[in-house]
């Protein structure tokens, strides 16, 4: 394995490659990255005609995108509407096909398997959605929805067997356990994600991909979600995938963090410096566009990025950015950034990063 | 009337409607008021009643369903006691709202400028084309690209920062003295909420309106409000302004809510501190104080006595609606800011039924 990603690095040539450096080489399989992307494509056609149909474009929600999430971390991924990444998730999971690229899990290319060893793949992958309401069957008792991933793969076959273990989960999750036989519609929002909770760390997975988790919620409920998530993650020792548009939700869960626009990735590093100095223009446009709790904080010079998110199906030349950005001069139109480190320990994208000096000037208001 | 007459001014406003289930309190007696130029933030969760007293305000909760009795004086006319012709006449006019959801608010069916000219001419006696005219100088104003070219577009022709753009557009055709605008950013992204915000402010200082802001996002009201009203379960149960209420919060809802959210500033690692349960049935609500069943601080007695919203000891413009002294709650705050859970600062504060 060592060798192979050593050849991957090397020979990878695609835009995002810097990203994809090899690991240090390491004899145990186990230190080894539990998802490795590399090079993730998904076009989604565009075509004109009904009886025959031509193919006259292509959204290009992810556009060549390569991360690695290691055993036991949280990887935000952030980004606004349209950025790609709950199409990055989906891929992961094999909800859909990509164009083109790899998912390595668990050290296997599972991007081209099917039957068996895809279903002993998802297993080993769950994933928790935003709306707690449209993702629960409302015809079903929550015992049997939260029961169905044993019944899927032929687990606890047993009928007192699964009940136990269903009720084990709803006790893990915070729900009392004699509401097996109720159904969704007598549950509040914050319940109702709980029961996703319950649902999706039933087989004892090993990745857990939370799209949204809170987004729906009301405040007072969203850190009892947060910190149950972050429970089970310590508990069951989960890799988790955390996907949000709220950037202080994202830094307060994750380990590292990705920044998503317009089907790339723009920055990615450990969460503290991409927080306290982010070097790619967009990352601090979004930091800086975050209100402040804190009156007399607040008010201060907001960095406000004009205009809308480009079509992804007809994005910006080079550099996706350089339409919005304050920094852009020529070479951002016409050479594509590569991801690198410039020694702050984060990996961005940028021909011109942000100065230590701008950093302080917009107002990225974090005190680390 | 004198210049130091509120702009609006509601008291004891009560709105409940009676459905299958029971009476839904939905407004249970809440006073404020705002001045003119100046913002005020609502801030509560969703059932909290923040937004049925806004539409109460415009009259768009009147309903063979729903009684509503209390006092909204506007400029010293009471909107409650107004005849559905004379609010049309305000509505839109003087007082104008903007909705969360640009989508639905706007008809897919007619173009943006279609929308806006009817805006413009069902409160002002102005030809099509002066009324088309006003149409392409509010879009401008509110800084839509070329709007004499984006003026016969559809709705589904704008992204959603445009959407909301428009909508704040139609609200301005007719230079309201005071915008309601219920969570204007909440659908939209943070750049583009960024965006939006700066438009408002701008506005306001511009035109001189005055702005009521109803949002769940403590941190949109931290940047946007002069004055916050904080609501739970029908009711205000503090209200400050937005420095004293960040610096020197009151009510455990407000601790609770502060201490809920994770912030760009706190430390990473910092514990949030859930608010236990979930928010009240409004048909069925706590006896006592609303908010003793979630509350760690809670009393035996705080389930039978109900507490009013009245001035802090020492601060005569802070208002709370809370059973604990005033000595004990500024422990606990002091506390909980120096990294406590609730129990521990319980503990060692002392127990609340003794500081008097």
């Amino acid at each position: 394995m060592s060798s192979r990603a050593g050849d991957r690095a090397s020979v990878a040539g695609g835009p995002q490659s810097a990203s994809a450096v090899a690991l240090p080489d390491s004899p145990q399989g186990s230190t080894e990255p539990l998802v490795q992307v590399r090079d993730l494509v998904k076009h989604f056609p565009i075509t004109h005609g009904i009886v025959v149909q031509r193919k006259v474009g292509a959204v290009k929600a992810v556009d060549g995108v390569s991360f690695e999430v290691r055993r036991g971390e949280t990887l935000g991924l952030v980004g606004e509407t349209g950025c790609g990444k709950s199409t990055t998730a989906r891929l992961v999971m094999r909800l859909l096909d990509a164009t083109s690229g790899e998912v390595r899990f668990d050290g296997q290319d599972i991007t081209r398997i099917g039957g068996s060893r895809l279903k002993a793949v998802r297993r080993e992958m769950q994933m928790i959605f935003q709306d707690p309401y449209s993702s629960l069957n409302p015809r079903k008792t929550i015992g049997s929805i939260i029961g169905e991933p044993f019944a899927i793969h032929g687990l606890e076959r047993d009928r007192g067997a699964r009940k136990r273990a269903v009720q084990e989960l709803m006790e893990m999750v915070g729900l009392n356990p004699e509401h097996y036989n109720r159904y969704p519609h007598e549950f509040s929002g914050g319940q109702r994600q709980r029961i996703g909770i319950a649902r999706a760390v039933a087989l004892k997975p090993k990745l857990l991909i939370a799209d949204e988790p809170v987004s729906a919620l009301d405040v007072s409920i969203q850190a009892q979600v947060l910190n149950l998530l972050r429970d089970m993650q310590r508990e069951l020792g989960l890799t988790l995938i955390f996907i949000a548009h709220d950037l202080s939700v994202v830094r307060h869960m994750c380990d590292r963090v990705a920044v998503m626009y317009l089907g790339k990735i723009v920055e990615i590093g450990p969460a503290d410096p991409l927080y306290a100095a982010p070097r790619h223009p967009y990352t601090g446009a979004l930091l800086s566009a975050v209100p402040v709790v804190d009156a007399s904080a607040a008010r201060g010079q907001r960095m406000t990025l004009g205009g809308d998110v480009p079509s992804p199906a007809d994005p910006p030349t080079a550099c996706r950015f350089h339409t919005r950005c304050p920094k852009a001069q020529e070479l951002c139109s016409v050479e594509e950034p590569l991801l690198q480190d410039k020694g702050t320990g984060t990996e961005a994208a940028c021909h011109f990063p942000l100065t230590p000096e701008e950093i302080a000037e917009i107002g990225v208001r974090s005190r680390r | 009337m004198s210049a130091a007459d509120p702009l609006l001014r509601v008291e004891d406003l009560r709105v409940e409607f009676a459905t299958e289930d029971g009476v839904v309190h939905a407004v249970d007696g809440i006073t404020y008021q705002v001045q003119r130029g100046r913002t005020l933030g609502i801030v509560g969760e969703s059932g909290s009643g923040k937004t049925v007293a806004s539409m109460t305000t415009l009259g768009l909760t009147r309903g063979p369903r729903a009684s509503i009795s209390g006092r909204i004086l506007f400029e010293g006319r009471d909107l409650v006691a107004m005849s559905d012709g004379e609010l049309r006449a305000i509505r839109g006019n003087e007082i104008a709202m903007i909705f969360q959801d640009p989508l639905s608010a706007l008809h897919p069916l007619y173009s943006v400028g279609f929308q806006l000219v009817e805006a413009v001419r069902a409160h002002r006696d102005v030809s099509k084309r002066a009324a088309r005219e006003r149409t392409v100088e509010l879009l401008r104003l509110v800084g839509i690209p070329d709007p004499e070219g984006r003026v016969d577009d559809y709705p589904h022709e704008f992204s959603g920062g445009m959407r909301q753009r428009a909508m704040i557009a139609m609200a301005l055709a007719n230079e309201p003295k005071l915008l309601i605008a219920d969570e204007p950013t909440t659908a939209l992204d943070v750049t583009v909420q960024a965006q939006i915000l700066d438009l408002m402010e701008r506005l306001q200082r511009e035109l001189g309106m005055a702005i009521v802001i109803i949002t769940h996002d403590l941190g949109v009201v931290a940047e946007m409000a002069d004055d916050i009203a904080v609501m739970y379960a029908g009711r205000i149960v503090e209200t400050a302004s937005a420095e004293l209420l960040f610096a020197a919060p009151e009510h455990p809802y407000t601790w609770g809510l502060l201490k809920s959210i994770p912030t760009l500033t706190a430390p990473r690692d910092e514990q949030l501190v859930p608010i236990p349960g979930t928010p009240p049935s409004l048909i069925h609500r706590p006896s006592g104080c609303h908010f003793h069943p979630r509350c760690p601080y809670a009393q035996p007695d705080h389930s039978r006595i109900d507490p009013a919203l009245e001035p802090v000891a020492d601060e005569p413009t802070h208002h709370v609606a809370c059973l604990l002294e005033t000595p004990v709650r500024r422990r606990l705050w002091a506390e909980l800011q120096a990294g406590r859970m609730p129990d521990e600062a319980l503990a060692a504060a002392g127990r609340p039924g003794e500081a008097s």
